[in-house]
């Protein structure tokens, strides 16, 4: 009874900091001065509690960017690994989604959602920073079903 | 002999003190490329570097020969996010090169002008991230909101924020109709008014002299020798500019001139682009001022098969010369294509001049000031030359060390 009252505080606080992880795999960078837009004053992240992380075990939303280079890519799974759950993980530009005008690069390894299960996808190349704070949110509520908080 | 043993193990403990363990953290939204460096400290003082990169390597060149020339427009445009203009049009460029066209006078002020917005709002990124390696997150958030503006003039012209997909070989897609030339220009006065504010702020701040004065150094006679361009070279003294020594577009016809500094140092770098914001605010006027009086048209026909030659285009890119080259043989497809990118030289050969005998708390505002186009630094790895031992540092620490140093 106790513990679940507890989980409940610690969930309802979860979901109001959702701390961020921003990675570029290896796009042409539109897509992370977009999401980095975010975090200022016009679009303003801090309005739901975001705030980004340069560590990811202290995040725990991924934002992904770019189609993944065969470099990046065992660098990219460590970084999923050290995400502590619950965590979700947004998929950001067409890059990531599909490898983009990439798509047929030797050097790319992606498309994400074969490497890291992914929860949201914001379409666009890049998309605007508008549609990254929608995925933002739209991660906070599958974050919210998946592990009921 | 137990007690010299002893006194050995306090010193290396003495010494496994000086040493940096922290939590492998690799990735930082700041640089937006994810890159690698070997830091060879001796205590806190950088001895020397490593430059590793590669983690965003595409293969562009290779997927460029493989798509038709229409179709490279937009490849080459994804190179970088930040100069997507310049690389679309040096690109374009470089086609009507290899079939010696030439394009509207309309579609020349139009590509001027979006490429100096575009080197508006790579100038303002660039002072924002300084700001931010300096532990001052105010500068940052206000220079970003100042940004904001210059991205809402992009939109206005092209649609878009960051690709534009403006040009296409001949001319450009898209006009730039008379009625938001008003509106622009009310957005450009704001942004002088709040440049000659960051102009007092980086020149005056002591805390932002006590961290870039002097810090950083690159000699003029090693930009020289190592043929490093374009900002980076400017601050150091070397006059060096494509738009005035080879002028392509409209430069030749405005009326600008090249900012240089002598001071070599760190400020010196950021002054160079704060000067050059007003340059760009002068040249978008005197564009916008031009445009309703020229001809309507923007776009010249372009047979889309090229015969058999070759051709070369270099462009002033925010962060120094692009130079583009193109062969082709025969066909819609380029049989060989070559890019030159400006960061490229700036990021491998100075950084090791600069870091060297620096603090490791500078290490940041340097990395920051060459104004690198790799993006999300994803981690340092620090050798401490005393005791050999490797340490992992993410950004977080960096920028910790480097507020407490601005403090
Ligand atoms: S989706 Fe488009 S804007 Fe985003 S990283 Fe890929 S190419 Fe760049």
């Amino acid at each position: 009874m106790f513990r679940r009252i507890g989980d409940k505080i610690v969930c309802y606080a979860r979901r109001k900091s959702p701390w961020i992880l921003h990675f570029d795999t290896g796009g042409c960078n539109g897509c992370a001065i977009e999401t980095f837009a975010v975090l200022t004053p016009r679009y303003d992240i801090e309005r739901f509690g975001g705030l980004s992380k340069a560590n990811p075990r202290h995040s725990d939303i991924l934002i992904i960017s770019g189609a993944v280079t065969k470099k990046i890519e065992s660098r990219l799974r460590r970084v999923y690994e050290q995400t502590p759950e619950p965590k979700a993980v947004i998929a950001v530009g067409s890059c990531a989604i599909s490898k983009g005008v990439f798509h047929d690069a030797y050097n790319i390894s992606g498309p994400l959602d074969r490497i890291m299960p992914v929860d949201v996808y914001v379409p666009g190349c890049p998309p605007k920073p508008e549609a990254i704070l929608q995925g933002l949110l739209k991660a906070l509520d599958v974050w919210r079903e998946r592990y009921k908080i | 002999m137990r007690g010299e043993s002893k006194e050995e193990k306090a010193k290396e403990k003495e010494l496994e003190r000086q040493t940096y363990s922290l939590p492998v953290g690799p990735q930082h939204p700041m640089y937006i490329e994810a890159e690698n460096l070997n830091v060879y400290l001796d205590g806190e003082t950088i001895v020397d570097v490593d430059v590793n990169v590669g983690y965003l390597h595409r293969g562009i060149e290779e997927l460029m020969q493989r798509r038709n020339y229409l179709q490279n427009i937009f490849v080459a445009e994804r190179i970088c996010g930040i100069c997507s203009g310049i690389h679309s049009m040096t690109y374009c460029q470089c086609v009507e090169n290899l079939l010696g066209i030439d394009i509207p006078e309309r579609a020349k002020y139009i590509r001027t002008l979006v490429l100096e917005l575009e080197r508006l709002h790579s100038h303002f990124l660039f002072l924002g991230v300084v700001g931010y390696e300096i532990g001052m997150d105010t500068v940052f958030m206000y220079v970003w909101k100042d940004r904001e503006h210059v991205m809402d003039m992009l939109e206005q012209v092209s649609g878009n924020r960051v690709n534009y997909a403006m040009p296409t070989m001949g001319g450009v897609r898209r006009d730039i109709p008379n009625h938001i030339i008003p509106s622009m220009l009310e957005k450009l006065n704001h942004l002088e008014k709040r440049t000659e504010y960051y102009r007092k702020l980086f020149l005056r701040d002591r805390t932002i002299i006590a961290r870039s004065r002097g810090v950083g150094i690159l000699p003029k006679k090693d930009v020289e020798r190592l043929s490093i361009v374009g900002p980076v070279a400017r601050a150091s003294g070397v006059r060096i500019d494509v738009r005035m020594d080879f002028p392509y577009l409209k430069y030749g016809d405005l009326d600008w001139k090249v900012i240089v500094e002598k001071g070599e140092d760190s400020q010196a770098r950021v002054m160079v682009k704060v000067l050059e914001i007003f340059q760009s605010i002068s040249i978008l006027r005197q564009c916008l001022k031009k445009l309703p009086s020229l001809d309507r048209e923007i776009k010249t026909k372009v047979p889309l098969a090229i015969p058999k030659t070759e051709a070369i285009a270099i462009m002033e890119a925010p962060r120094g010369e692009l130079v583009y080259y193109a062969m082709s043989n025969g066909t819609d497809r380029p049989e060989r294509m070559r890019i030159r990118t400006p960061s490229f030289v700036n990021i491998i050969y100075s950084l090791p001049i600069m870091l060297k005998e620096q603090q490791l708390a500078d290490l940041p505002i340097i990395v920051a000031s060459i104004d690198p186009c790799f993006s999300c630094t994803d981690r340092m790895t620090l050798i401490d030359t005393k005791s050999g031992e490797r340490k992992t540092v993410d950004e977080t620490y960096l920028k910790r060390l480097g507020e407490r140093r601005s403090r």
